[in-house]
């Protein structure tokens, strides 16, 4: 499937390209692209080894463990097939707290964790059940300060800036219920077939 | 809304005390944990480089021809029908492909409209509430090589799409 998406955005890119006279934006578009994500990966990489290596303590302090008991009776609820008592129920746990409270920074590296964490679990080149659910929530994105919308808000002026971060909070949560339903639903369908 | 940002600037460097002051409590070698945990960090990130590279590349070639800005000329009239205001049909075609184009529209939007517009807050609130699907998917998946991605793909964007609809209708029962 990431064939397809991957090789068609290029392929229909270049040819639309080629018939409309962009190809020179096109040509320049892959040299400058193949540069910021260079530059992305780099930002990326300072954060991924401060966080990981903040939550290695974390998980032999036992903090990571009381954090996930915590929660338990949801996370659980929505990852039926995971162990209980796994370090993963606590990186899963992180990752939901810090995407609430819009730390997108330290999110990304307990979602990555999380994600190894359950390859681990389920070795396999197929997504398992619970790696959708989680990818499935993390893309709905619950964030309770949405700090570039507020800045930008204020930048051009506007009277209100604070005035559709409650908007916001209430859209994340029911979309993230509906992809908690979507991604049910899609299972069900799996294994009926 | 003071407290709330004041809560989320302290929460990260309170985070860190708590961790280091409690694994020193119960005698751990914090330094050495760090370390070992930080290179698992390093090699994630050097195996993220070539997905997160080849779909920007992808999404940048796909984006700078031009087809991009054709579909939604294409969508504006089917999608105005069903009474989804033309003006925000860029953002929710680019938001699932790529955030920093989603960033980009909704700041031309705001300035465009006005933050306190209907399509400034609509924008504002696109942007805010929901992560670009691509992105999650080629970052998550690739860091751990999943080739076969099941229903991700499909989840994602059918919340997308029905988070620009639940976006459109609390924005207009809120401020319409």
């Amino acid at each position: 499937m990431v064939h397809l998406i991957w090789a068609g955005l290029a392929c229909i890119g270049i040819v639309y390209a080629l018939f409309n006279g962009t190809i020179g934006d096109v040509n320049e578009a892959i040299f400058s692209s193949a540069n910021e994500a260079i530059q992305l990966v780099i930002g990326l990489t300072s954060i991924l080894v401060f966080w990981l290596g903040l939550m290695k303590i974390a998980e032999k302090a036992n903090i990571l463990a009381g954090l996930s008991r915590l929660f338990r009776p949801v996370v659980s609820k929505l990852f039926p097939d995971l162990p209980r008592n796994h370090p993963v129920m606590g990186y899963i746990t992180s990752n939901f707290i810090a995407n609430i409270f819009g730390l997108g920074n330290a999110a990304t590296p307990l979602g990555l964790k999380a994600m190894k964490e359950m390859k681990q679990l389920e070795p396999s080149e197929q997504a398992s059940r619970s790696m959708v659910t989680f990818l499935a929530i993390n893309t709905a994105g619950v964030t309770l300060i949405p700090t570039t919308v507020l800045a930008l808000r204020i930048q051009h002026g506007s009277v209100a800036p604070t005035e559709t971060v409650a908007a916001t909070m209430i859209v994340s949560i029911l979309t993230t219920t509906f992809a908690i339903i979507i991604d049910r639903l899609f299972h069900y369908k799996r294994v009926r077939k | 809304m003071e407290f709330i940002s004041m809560v989320s600037m302290v929460v990260i460097p309170l985070f860190v005390l708590i961790v280091l002051a409690i694994g020193t409590y119960k005698k751990l070698p914090t330094y050495d944990l760090f370390v070992e945990g930080g290179k698992e960090g390093l090699s994630m990130a050097v195996s993220l480089l070539p997905h997160l590279l080849g779909m920007l590349v992808s999404i940048a070639i796909f984006r700078s021809s031009g087809v991009l800005d054709y579909m939604i000329d294409l969508f504006a009239p089917i999608l105005s029908f069903v009474q989804i205001p033309k003006d925000i049909i860029p953002l929710a075609l680019t938001k699932p492909i790529s955030g920093t184009a989603a960033l980009a529209v909704t700041a031309d939007l705001i300035k465009s409209f006005g933050p306190d517009s209907f399509i400034g807050r609509l924008a504002s609130t696109m942007q805010g509430s929901s992560d670009t699907t691509l992105y999650v998917i080629t970052v998550y998946f690739g860091s751990v090589g999943i080739k076969k991605m099941g229903d991700a793909l499909k989840v994602g964007l059918l919340t997308d799409l029905i988070g620009i609809i639940i976006a459109i209708m609390i924005i207009t029962i809120l401020f319409g």
